[in-house]
């Protein structure tokens, strides 16, 4: 029986103390009429652990390694080795949420560095454990936002059309039932961020919040500061949603403008956490000290134990669903442990100079594979603001079949616009991360080229 | 110490670093970040080494008995974890095209819908919950897109037994209901005449776990669900403790309408000191239409693809960025592959073997059951109360001395009916001699309760810390290390 330990000796002993014949007489109290047919033929037959081995290499294997130059919201990065060599210790990995603060204190201290990182990379005074991802985190503050700004009765919250779309989609499933409602704001089609003066179109309404997204989903810099001090002047929270690797060089949310944005938020898988189609990632959640008690999930502090020596233990916890069930600040519970000891330890293996080099490998790639693609007839930028590490390109062919083809090369090129942003036209969103070496962007700018000119002749 | 006591100004490990300059000139300066993150600047040795001892600091599985009722703390097989972290698979981007790039994880988890359609009586699954708690958000969005769809828009009140998961009446109010609590009666069951009294024109749902938290099947389950259909309302159940009925009786067929599974308690994904989870919900006939999306479906050329919203027009939407916790749901469809139908079966019967066991020789042993007259499911409540009041140590006392003892303490102080309470939960993986020394750590300890009460209320006496103020973190917040 698998991972089940007892033999047939133990089973008969275990029965005699219960005082019952058969395993079966333990659920006596279940209603006859209720039990569950047999999954015999149902289920496929149990395989060991070389069968299935066999089995996941295959499918492993069939889906291939492609050359990615997709972002869009996971980002392909060197993951140092020590990184889930410690994250996957027994002692990490089977442990659960520190309940028991006294037998958890290795947990325990891991989030409350883990804490401090993320407060410092983000400019802000106070961070979360964690939550499941980067577009439920931005739910989580938009909440956040709705019930902390005391300054407005508002549940309208201001985000722009250059926040990821899934995004968006994810934080109206999260809020809508509360009441909450989504203004969309719209971006400059040349320089693909939104224009500050274009906000005194809301200068009459009243907003709880304006989400600002840095870089944004086209890879483009906002005018964080003047977008900030917008929604300062007129009683809005700013969150700020970061990528957290950019961090290490851009600005973070708690330097805009002049008082720093509220809250800042986003998708911690650039830190070490490989792109698993999609999951698992972690969500951050920082904001400032006066926010705290409208935070979500979990927090640890530091505090004493008998003999004044410091330790480490949950806190706040009267926040939470556990203790205050109907008013709790979210029904969030379990939040995404494992993912923060990685980037805990992806953090300290990079350091800052660490961070800032691989932040700044990745905009310099993809500068450099910039210059190689606009010289490709039919191919074009189709933004002129700043940018980091993604950039959308717009081609003279249907997006779609180019990339599709591309693929068939064992390139993917970036991500197609033609379905969230039908105005951009046949336009697509390619990342270069650190991880790209000079052949690789010659690869990439061959490969485009050739097959442009393929589908041209065609 | 913390890591940031360790560091040292320009202390670089070059070897993780790409060669680049690090100033990014081409960045203008207004876009630039004023001071250096306070990130600690060590060598590689130093990280292994302060992380693999603050790892020696906690209580786990692979190293205690953690009987966290509840909780469902079983073995997480390392090979689930191998195999799921085969390279192919953690280096697969999300939006990799599926039809050239995606059909070996697809299979897999087109595969893995299929066996949690048939564990748990659905008609359909959907991956993407992130978490127990958000199959939850995702199972109440359906039932409320469900009314809205029929247009009986009047219903705005979830029924919760005062026995249910926090999570419960949280997620009920994030989905805009209001939460009405229904009474236990003396033997652990639902008061059904307060049930028949609650329910109504105003009713949208009941929210249920069964067994209930407080470790006994809920016997009269069909009548509820006969009461609750009547009034037009739906069942949810609550899949945190589907282990003890797996292979017995499916959630399906006790007349529930949506369910959230939680895959990292039944399906032995690794709880990792608290995430990543996995919540797929399941869901009747009437229900189908609302799944979140994306769902993997199969063509009939036997491709498959993620359906979203085109597919599923009436869906409650997206829940996470890409399509959920992938490489969870790979460690659980390992997980169900080396179990096959009998194993499955195997879970419920042995998870109740071994909690029957203890909580018969806990019994013997002169401890209280809060529901002695009930048979255990995978889990029952102990009660302390008369040790507590004969002695002065408290629940939580036993609780901080068994770490001492080398056990994870049982769940304390919940569900809040039971005064003085542990909710115990062995699981299937633990053999009965480590069932045994647990009970005679607790004889060990009631022993010292009567003789040297302080000797609990101070415990713990051997971990890395002693009892922690819990008051002064709270009142005195110190969350980020500021130098």
């Amino acid at each position: 029986m698998p991972f089940v330990p007892h033999t047939e000796e133990e089973i008969r002993e275990m029965l005699e103390v219960i005082g019952v014949q058969r395993i079966e007489a333990l659920f006596s109290e279940i209603p006859p009429e209720l039990r569950a047919p047999s999954m015999e033929g149902m289920l496929p037959k149990a395989l060991n652990e070389m069968e299935i081995g066999r089995l996941m290499r295959e499918r492993a294997a069939q889906d291939g390694q492609p050359l990615c130059f997709v972002g869009a919201g996971a980002y392909e990065h060197h993951v140092p080795a020590a990184v889930w060599e410690i994250a996957t210790r027994g002692e990490f990995y089977t442990a659960y949420t520190p309940y028991q603060a006294e037998a958890s204190q290795g947990t325990l201290q891991l989030l409350y560095e883990y804490q401090t990182m993320m407060a410092s990379l983000t400019g802000m005074e106070i961070s979360n454990a964690s939550l499941y991802d980067g577009a439920s985190a931005l739910a989580e503050a938009v909440l956040m936002a709705v019930r902390a700004n005391r300054r407005s009765k508002s549940k309208r919250v201001l985000i722009p059309a250059t926040v990821h779309p899934v995004y968006r989609k994810v934080v109206r499933t999260i809020v809508t039932h509360q009441g909450i409602e989504v203004v969309e704001v719209p971006y400059c089609t040349a320089c693909g961020n939104v224009v500050p003066d274009s906000l005194a179109q809301y200068s009459e309404g009243d907003y709880a919040a304006l989400v600002v997204p840095q870089p944004n989903f086209f890879g483009v810099l906002e005018e964080v500061d003047r977008l900030t001090d917008w929604a300062h002047t007129n009683g809005t929270l700013v969150i700020g949603l970061i990528n957290p690797i950019t961090a290490a060089i851009l600005a973070p949310p708690g330097e805009w403008g002049e008082t720093g944005a509220d809250i800042a938020c986003g998708e911690g898988q650039p830190l070490g956490i490989p792109l698993s189609s999609g999951g698992p990632y972690f969500g951050f959640l920082c904001c400032r000290e006066s926010l705290v008690r409208q935070m979500p999930g979990r927090i640890v502090g530091r505090t004493v134990d008998l003999d004044g020596k410091a330790g480490f233990t949950l806190t706040l916890q009267a926040r939470e669903q556990h203790i205050r069930r109907s008013k709790a600040t979210s029904n969030i519970c379990t939040n995404q442990g494992l993912m923060t000891t990685a980037a805990t330890l992806y953090l300290s293996l990079l350091g800052p100079e660490g961070l800032e080099r691989v932040a700044s490998a990745c905009h310099d790639n993809t500068r450099r594979l910039l210059e190689k693609v606009v010289a490709i007839e039919g191919v074009e930028p189709l933004f002129d603001g700043e940018f980091f590490h993604e950039v959308v390109l717009r081609v003279d062919l249907p997006v779609n079949r180019l990339l599709e083809r591309l693929a068939g090369h064992q390139l993917l090129a970036g991500h197609s616009l033609a379905e969230d942003y039908p105005e951009l036209g046949d336009a697509f969103l390619l990342c270069c991360t650190e991880t790209k070496t000079e052949a690789d962007l010659e690869r990439f700018a061959t490969l485009l080229r050739e097959t442009m000119s393929e589908m041209r002749s065609s | 110490m913390l890591i940031f006591e360790r560091s040292r100004k320009n202390r670089r490990n070059p070897v993780q670093a790409p060669h680049a300059e690090p100033a990014a000139p081409g960045i203008p300066q207004r876009f630039r970040r004023r001071s250096r993150p306070l990130l600690p600047e060590v060598s590689e040795l130093q990280v292994v080494r302060h992380y693999t001892r603050l790892s020696q600091q906690n209580y786990a599985i692979d190293t205690h008995f953690y009987p966290l009722g509840s909780c469902t703390m079983k073995y997480n097989p390392r090979g689930c974890n191998a195999l799921a972290s085969l390279p192919g698979f953690l280096s697969r981007h999300p939006l990799a095209p599926e039809e050239s790039h995606g059909q070996g994880v697809l299979a897999c988890l087109f595969e893995l819908q299929e066996m949690l359609k048939v564990v748990t009586g659905m008609q359909g699954v959907s991956l993407t919950p992130m978490a127990g708690a958000q199959g939850e958000f995702a199972g109440m969005a359906m039932i409320r897109a469900y009314h809205d769809s029929r247009g009986d828009r009047e219903r705005d009140e979830v029924l919760v037994p005062d026995a249910a998961h926090g999570t419960n009446p949280a997620t009920a109010i994030m989905c805009g209901y209001k939460v009405r609590e229904i009474p236990t009666d003396a033997d652990g069951d639902v008061d059904i005449e307060a049930l028949r009294q609650a329910v109504g024109p105003r009713t949208a749902g009941i929210m249920l776990t069964n067994p209930s938290t407080l470790g006994v099947f809920e016997r009269r389950i069909h009548l509820i669900a006969e009461i609750v259909h009547e009034a037009g309302g739906l069942l949810y159940y609550d899949g945190a403790n589907l282990n003890a009925i797996l292979g017995k009786v499916r959630p399906g067929d006790m007349g529930f309408d949506v369910m959230h599974l939680n895959l990292h308690k039944t399906f032995a994904t690794p709880h990792g000191g608290g995430g990543p989870g996995a919540g797929p919900v399941g869901v009747g006939e009437r229900l189908l239409p609302f799944l979140p999306i994306p769902v993997v479906g199969r063509h009939e050329d036997g491709k498959y693809r993620w359906l979203t919203e085109k597919d599923l027009p009436r869906s409650i939407g997206r829940l996470s960025a890409h399509m959920g916790n992938t490489g969870i749901l790979l460690r659980a469809y390992v997980y169900m592959r080396m179990l096959g139908a009998e194993g499955m079966e195997r879970i419920a019967e042995f998870a109740t073997l071994n909690a029957n066991y203890l909580m018969k020789r806990l019994s013997e042993s002169g401890f209280e059951m809060a529901y002695p007259r009930r048979r255990a499911s995978h889990e029952f409540i102990l009660t302390l109360k008369r040790e507590a009041k004969e002695t002065g140590a408290n629940a939580m006392d036993f609780a901080k001395r068994l770490l001492d003892y080398g056990y994870h303490a049982p769940t304390t102080y919940f569900p809040l009916l039971v005064p003085e309470c542990f909710l115990i939960e062995p699981t299937e993986t633990e053999d009965k001699a480590t069932l045994d020394g647990f009970v005679e750590a607790m004889r060990c300890i009631r022993r010292e309760a009567e003789n040297e009460p302080e000797k609990l209320q101070r415990a713990p006496h051997t971990l890395p810390v002693k009892r922690l103020d819990d008051v002064r973190a709270a009142r005195k917040l110190d969350a980020v290390w500021k130098g």
